[in-house]
């Protein structure tokens, strides 16, 4: 998943500073920052730049700093912690982390503990009573809100759900917002999701044109045979 | 009472809503949708609600995303599931059924 990544995170340094010199300091690492993964990463080791949106300092006690980063997507927070003891001289260590989001899921929005899966799965198991277990898992549609949307005619969704690219005549409404070359979301009038593709047309194109693709699908989620097929095969001679 | 459609771009507002972008539309088309197939989201069978559902999880610390990933399998008892996010604390994304 691309875009940013939101942490609160506890930071111990090794040594005594100044609060001015601490703040000065993370403010330094807040922009574009050369990051080389750390040894037990997932990923290859090589240098690369990531981007830090925000640092805010949100308590200073002694030696222990508690912050909340924004970061980009693939950035190491462990790692931005050591960097900033080695600038302050003292060295300094990550004690606790926790991800508060993921682009534009949040915690606070629909978080659930495991005690809650269980227990929301048996009462519908042992009750026949879903009403909880609908609140503790979402639709899915929900991991694409951020894309702009183009919502398709119920007669291109099976052509869509079997793999083709979207062209201009199977859409009915999409958002103002759908940029040439970006990720858009392929939604049924329902809202339910069908495919996410890379838009070749703009709004403005697709607003203008009567015929052409508007979107190279790269991802089909909607099971094929849902909608009528109302595509026609091309017949062998 | 609502068509079948309106709580479709109902739905899709809240969609807009939740990520914080401008739901702003333009109309191609008036073309409805005929309820006899596919379902709004939110009023999917529930079978098929979990098939096509996502769970935000508040990961505890210890087990590993895969971990996690295979208990949330077995107890909702599907063969298909996945999951965004590793190394990371807490917050793991759980994608049910089809993915």
């Amino acid at each position: 998943m691309h875009s940013f990544k939101e942490y609160v995170g506890l930071m111990e340094l090794h040594g005594d500073v100044d609060r001015e010199r601490i703040l000065e300091t993370i403010k330094m690492f807040i922009g574009k920052i050369y990051q080389r993964p750390p040894l037990r990463s997932s990923v290859k080791r090589a240098l690369r730049v990531k981007e830090v949106y925000s640092i805010d300092v949100l308590e200073i006690n002694g030696r222990d700093i508690l912050f909340k980063v924004r970061c980009e997507s693939g950035t190491y927070v462990r790692k931005l912690c050591h960097d900033i003891g080695l600038l302050l001289g003292i060295e300094a260590h990550m004690r606790e982390l926790r991800r508060i989001a993921v682009a534009h899921i949040r915690e606070d929005l629909f978080t659930s503990t495991l005690h809650e899966v269980s227990e929301a799965l048996y009462l519908w198991q042992r009750y026949g009573d879903d009403s909880i277990l609908r609140n503790v898992i979402v639709p899915g549609e929900f991991i694409v809100a951020h894309l702009p949307k183009i919502l398709i005619k119920d007669g291109a969704v099976d052509a869509i759900a079997h793999g083709a690219q979207l062209a201009v005549p199977g859409i009915a409404i999409f958002s103002k917002g759908i940029t040439k070359g970006y990720r858009t979301a392929l939604m049924t009038l329902k809202g339910e999701l069908v495919a996410i593709g890379k838009a070749v047309m703009d709004s403005e194109e697709i607003s203008r044109c009567e015929k052409g693709i508007a979107v190279e699908i790269e991802r089909v989620v909607m099971e094929p045979n849902i909608y009528p097929r109302m595509w026609r095969r091309n017949q062998p001679q | 009472m609502f068509s079948v459609k309106e709580y479709g771009l109902d739905f899709i507002k809240k969609l807009d809503m939740v990520a914080n972008i401008p739901s702003e539309y333009i109309i191609k088309s008036d073309d409805d949708t005929d309820s006899r197939y596919g379902y709004i989201p939110t009023k999917r069978p529930i079978d098929v609600y979990i098939r096509y559902g996502l769970i935000v999880l508040d990961k505890p610390p210890g087990p590993t995303s895969h971990e996690v990933v295979a208990w949330i399998k077995r107890m909702l008892n599907i063969t298909k599931a996945g999951h965004g996010g590793t190394l990371e604390p807490r917050l793991l994304l759980v994608w049910v059924g089809r993915s």
